[in-house]
């Protein structure tokens, strides 16, 4: 370390002020520049498509043991996309951390002094994330929906992409993975902590439909379908059951619960002090 | 140019910072000083926009800190070391700061060289020592060349070296006519650093002025005076109006502590009977004592049992 003092005067610094997309610029220097991302898209995609492999040779090779009820309830192409239920685990930890990362080393107070609009950051994180989530969680989808069709065409189980449906719900996949992603960074903005971040998100994705199965049958049949996770799976879901929502509108229910979620962000985040 | 206007902030029932208004003037060093919890990152923090005060407002080069377009540009802060990411290099956290106002990577560099951290730019700033991590705070304060820094005890964690370099660095930066505002809990710190001081205790004003002016009001009066020839000096002297002596026997000769007189009136009295002076000296309070005087009566935390530890070791 030097301590002779260098002339600071520069005219090198240029003079561009900040922008929407320079903020984006910022975030993905800063999502790329940690190594927990990596650790985390990896865990997606191998969630994704090693327990969709895994899930279809398991079948294949208990296909003749099943019993017919199984069989007949059998889907091809959601079998294949089964690792999604881990994956979303993953994606929704990494949601909650771009943010709350933030948070638990003081960085936020850095952020924020560089774009003391301060929305931006969160307009620009949410690009990001979504962008990154999206693309990782499709192509994992895919891969993950022709290597399961490949291993079930041992017993002849296969479908094809080109069937009714199923490349909406491949491609669903990937847009349910990326709400969840995006639920994560506005559950992760309001309540600016890691851990309550991810109980939070794992609570709303998991724990709601368990306890709304608590409730009398009838309630359940209103309720259950409009929950964040259950709404936005009908876009992955092939049939749908009697009580399911349409696939789009399902996936609709979800988009509300994120935009509500950012809102929610939006204002602490403008009002809080950092 | 900084300049506060009625700031305060209130947590529930607690005022942390009252109705604080000051103006920092570019081209000096200005020294925020205040003991623990006076409200000095607080203040910081509001000017920052970080915060938002209860009542009040401030502006930083004519605007409120938000309403600056391209606000690193107009004002570095470093407002705490730890503002970081620890799972990222110092390179790409600079990198991502300057990516919001579009500032090249070669400025990035130029700091990362400036501050002394190219070894270890590339390394996670988690493994930072505490005078890398103030480094590093300066660094990212630097980026935007801005005209106005805003700096939170920056000398906390270095060691002498780091300390000898900081202080070197403002007076430069003040020197190229920059407003610098740096925060200390250190008296003796601000005393080598800075021209202007502004103190403050339990969030409130105590103080709005030059070191100097400082120093003065904080010195005793008092002129010491070692003579051989003590008697007939303090005989003189009590003859002028307002002077009060008190002597004491010194290792040779006898010390007198004159009030009430200058040194040079002393001086020339002992000239013109032809008395011997091995010492004239004007006795200054050191700063940390005028400071302790101060803010007595402002300290947050305070020992129940006063320690007796001495100022220096306590400051140490």
């Amino acid at each position: 370390m030097s301590t002779a003092t260098a002339t600071v005067i520069s005219t090198r610094a240029g003079e561009g002020r900040v922008t929407l997309p320079r903020v984006v610029n910022s975030e993905w220097i800063k999502f790329r520049s940690l190594r927990s991302s990596y650790w985390t898209l990896a865990a997606t995609v191998v969630l994704t498509i090693g327990f969709g492999a895994l899930f279809c040779w398991a079948t294949v090779n208990r296909w003749d043991h099943l019993p017919p009820d199984e069989r007949a309830h059998f889907t091809p192409v959601e079998h294949s996309l089964r690792g999604y239920f881990l994956a979303q685990m993953a994606i929704g930890v990494l949601g909650v951390l771009v943010v709350t990362g933030e948070y638990s080393t003081g960085m936020i107070r850095a952020s924020l002094s560089a774009v003391p609009r301060r929305l931006p950051v969160l307009w620009a994180k949410t690009a990001v994330f979504g962008a990154i989530t999206w693309v990782v969680a499709t192509v994992s989808c895919v891969v993950a929906f022709f290597l399961g069709q490949a291993i079930l065409a041992g017993k002849h189980l296969d479908t094809t992409i080109s069937a009714p449906g199923v490349t909406r719900v491949v491609l669903g996949m990937g847009l349910y993975l990326t709400a969840v992603g995006l639920l994560a960074v506005g559950i992760g903005t309001l309540i600016r902590n890691t851990a309550g971040g991810i109980a939070a998100v794992f609570g709303t994705l998991l724990v709601l439909p368990l306890l709304a199965e608590a409730l009398p049958s009838s309630w359940q049949d209103n309720i259950v379908p409009y929950l964040p996770g259950n709404a936005g799976q009908a876009l992955a879901t092939l049939h749908q059951g009697p009580h399911d929502l349409a696939p789009w509108t399902g996936f609709g229910v979800l988009c509300l619960y994120v935009v509500a979620a950012l809102i929610g962000a939006a204002v602490v985040l403008k009002r809080r002090d950092a | 140019m900084i300049e506060a206007v009625g700031l305060t902030k209130r947590y529930g029932p607690k005022t942390a910072v009252h109705d604080l208004s000051f103006t920092v003037r570019p081209g000096i060093v200005t020294g925020f000083l205040g003991p623990n919890g006076a409200g000095k990152s607080t203040t910081m923090r509001m000017l920052l926009g970080l915060d938002t005060p209860s009542s009040g407002h401030a502006t930083l080069n004519g605007r409120r800190y938000a309403d600056h377009a391209a606000p690193l540009r107009e004002v570095g802060a470093m407002l705490e070391a730890r503002a970081v990411h620890t799972g990222r290099s110092a390179f790409n956290h600079l990198l991502a700061l300057a990516a919001t106002h579009g500032i090249p990577r070669r400025r990035v560099e130029e700091v990362v060289d400036l501050v002394g951290l190219r070894q270890v730019a590339r390394k996670r700033a988690g493994g930072f020592s505490l005078g890398m991590g103030q480094r590093l705070g300066i660094a990212s304060a630097l980026l935007g060349d801005p005209a106005t820094l805003i700096l939170d005890e920056p000398v906390n964690g270095l060691d002498p070296e780091g300390i000898l370099w900081i202080r070197n660095l403002l007076k430069s930066l003040a020197a190229e006519g920059r407003t610098v505002l740096v925060s200390s809990h250190l008296m003796s710190e601000m005393a080598l650093t800075a021209e202007h001081l502004i103190v403050i205790g339990r969030g409130r004003l105590i103080a709005d002025t030059s070191v100097e002016e400082f120093t003065r009001q904080a010195s005793s009066g008092k002129v010491h005076v070692r003579t051989p020839d003590a008697d007939r000096l303090a005989k003189l002297l009590r003859e002028l109006p307002d002077v009060e002596v008190e002597s004491a026997d010194g290792e040779d000769g006898q010390v007198l502590e004159v009030s009430g007189a200058e040194s040079e009136q002393i001086g020339r009295l002992a000239a013109e009977h032809a008395l011997v002076l091995f010492e004239l000296t004007p006795q200054q309070a050191s700063l940390e004592e005028a400071f302790m005087e101060l803010t007595r009566d402002a300290v947050e935390y305070e020992a129940i049992v006063s320690p007796t530890t001495s100022v220096e070791e306590a400051a140490a």
